[in-house]
């Protein structure tokens, strides 16, 4: 199924060594709580055990203040899940970054997501000065250059352990232009990503476009490329999705479908498992990053029906 | 040009309490370009203080005065007798001419008239859209002369983010994607192979975040 050499691995983290033993991997999501309360985190990872590799933790998403990634991150660990730490630009300079780098592979954190981030207009502290010292793009640079050459971003050397993460990138089939897309997907891969989650499919035609494009420049065989899903709840959340997040395509025929549906929940489980499906016959798709926003509870029945349980064990 | 608009009267007003003599001064050069700050503005300004003054307890005079510009000392001095004669001075210039007659005149409040917004071009009648956030370290070179940091809302240096969708930015769809832009001029110059590189981290010390900067011209001191 791969042409990447399996089994190496550079950090200890799951969803690597699963990438690399060339199985279909699959990651989950969990947005912190807007509190301070540590149970919520266990209460919603329950319905993630032995059905994901890994669950990334989202930063501040939309701009809105949460838990941070790590803190949270740290928690989700405690209760023997593995976590995708995401990190923006838009909260941190690169001294913050890498202060917080540093602190999450001392806390056993192993996997990193980096991000742009949202802008900050979207949330409920518009009035917040943003960051973004540095892009996406040099994010991933910087965290590979602290575990590889075991150098900070200045160029001066770490003064001991290095921070070891499995480094991943977004990336955005269903953004304009759409040309460039894989070109900008090159660079991130350049910057050192090593594996990539897309934003939600939904327009399967124009993600599997992009990943023949992705193919055409051999970029399948140096990043392991996982396509992003949303299980959509009801036809009004795929219109506001439609409406009100930037870069999303979503197929009218879906949201019709939606509608007509009449138990849309399970309408959406369904079409969930049917992309799933679709995605995976694609060349160079090596998995899966399921984001069930505030529907944690869908994700089991979901993994189950597209024939992805059991997870490999390979700890 | 530096573009600005004027604070509400009502907020000039409260910045003056207590002053019984006034002076409007307007500046000959943006502000005036931008029908912000020019000898039209400053009359409309006075005009508006002088009437929603009216009916209230205190007396308020309010005299007039434009300089070619604010930011230059010789033309400020020309002020000189005009400020002897008043309590206070609203200046309808850029954060720079408010604060070169505050340098000047040392006894006297100055208040800005003028919210300061940025370095713009007219992109039509009336409207002024932002192109310069004044970084210290020009990059339009390496952009097709279209600048991610003042036009692209998350100063990327390697765009489009995943936001930019039919050439509008996600943050407003009256926004143009400032990457977008660069796209397309790149590839109409046939210069789209720039955009594969990585343009490195910026430099941020040759902008405000190195502190307040200074240029000095070896040659031209005296």
């Amino acid at each position: 199924m791969t042409e990447r050499p399996t089994g190496h691995t550079n950090t200890n983290s799951n969803l690597e060594r699963v990438l690399a033993a060339g199985e279909f991997a699959v990651c989950g999501e969990l947005g912190p709580p807007r509190s301070a309360d540590a149970e919520v985190i266990a209460d919603h990872a329950r319905h993630f055990h032995g059905y994901v590799d890994a669950v990334n933790i989202t930063d501040n998403q939309t701009a809105i203040v949460r838990m941070s990634s790590i803190a949270a991150g740290a928690l989700l660990r405690e209760v023997g899940l593995e976590p995708v730490i995401q990190m923006t630009c838009r909260d941190r300079n690169r001294l913050a970054q890498q202060a917080d780098l540093l602190g999450a592979a001392a806390m056993g954190l192993n996997t990193l997501l980096c991000l742009s981030g949202d802008h900050q207009v979207f949330g409920d502290e518009d009035t917040a000065r943003n960051v973004y010292d540095i892009d996406s793009m040099h994010l991933l640079q910087m965290v590979r250059k602290m575990r590889d050459d075991r150098q900070f971003m200045s160029g001066t050397d770490l003064e001991g352990a290095e921070p070891r993460f499995f480094v991943g990138a977004a990336a955005n089939p269903f953004a304009d232009p759409f040309e460039f897309r894989v070109v900008r997907l090159a660079k991130k891969v350049a910057a050192g990503a090593e594996f990539i989650q897309t934003q939600a499919v939904y327009d399967v035609d124009r993600f599997a476009r992009w990943m023949e494009a992705a193919r055409d420049m051999g970029l399948h065989e140096k990043v392991s490329i996982m396509a992003g899903l949303v299980p959509p709840k009801s036809a009004g959340a795929l219109r506001y999705m439609k409406n009100n997040v930037s870069g999303m395509r979503i197929p009218e025929e879906l949201i019709r479908r939606m509608s007509g549906a009449q138990d849309p929940k399970e309408e959406g489980i369904q079409i969930t498992v049917e992309i799933i499906q679709q995605v995976r016959e694609i060349e160079g798709v090596r998995g899966v990053h399921i984001m069930p926003i505030m529907w944690e509870s869908a994700l089991p029945e979901i993994v189950s029906r597209a024939g992805l349980t059991p997870r490999p064990d390979l700890s | 040009m530096i573009v600005a608009e004027r604070k509400a009267i009502s907020d000039i007003l409260q910045m003056i309490e207590g002053a019984g003599r006034v002076l409007v001064v307007g500046c000959g050069t943006c502000v005036t370009v931008c029908l912000a700050g020019g000898e039209k503005e400053v009359a409309v300004c006075a005009s508006l203080l002088r009437l929603q003054n009216q009916g209230e307890d205190r007396d308020l005079t309010v005299a007039e005065a434009t300089i070619e510009r604010q930011c230059e000392w010789e033309f400020v001095r020309e002020l000189d007798e005009l400020v002897a004669d008043c309590d206070a001075i609203v200046s309808l210039a850029c954060g720079a001419g408010v604060q070169t007659l505050a340098a000047q005149f040392e006894d006297t409040p100055v208040f800005p008239g003028l919210n300061t917004q940025f370095i713009g071009i007219p992109e039509e009648q009336g409207v002024w859209t932002e192109h310069c956030l004044a970084c210290g370290e020009c990059v339009l070179d390496k952009t097709g002369g279209i600048c991610p940091i003042a036009r692209c809302a998350k100063t990327i240096l390697n765009g489009p983010c995943g936001g930019s969708q039919d050439g509008k930015c996600e943050i407003n769809p009256e926004t143009d994607c400032a990457w977008q832009l660069i796209f397309d001029r790149l590839k109409r110059l046939g210069r789209l192979h720039m955009l594969e590189e990585i343009e490195p981290p910026k430099n941020w010390s040759h902008s405000s975040d190195g502190g307040p900067r200074k240029v000095k011209r070896e040659d031209m001191i005296l």
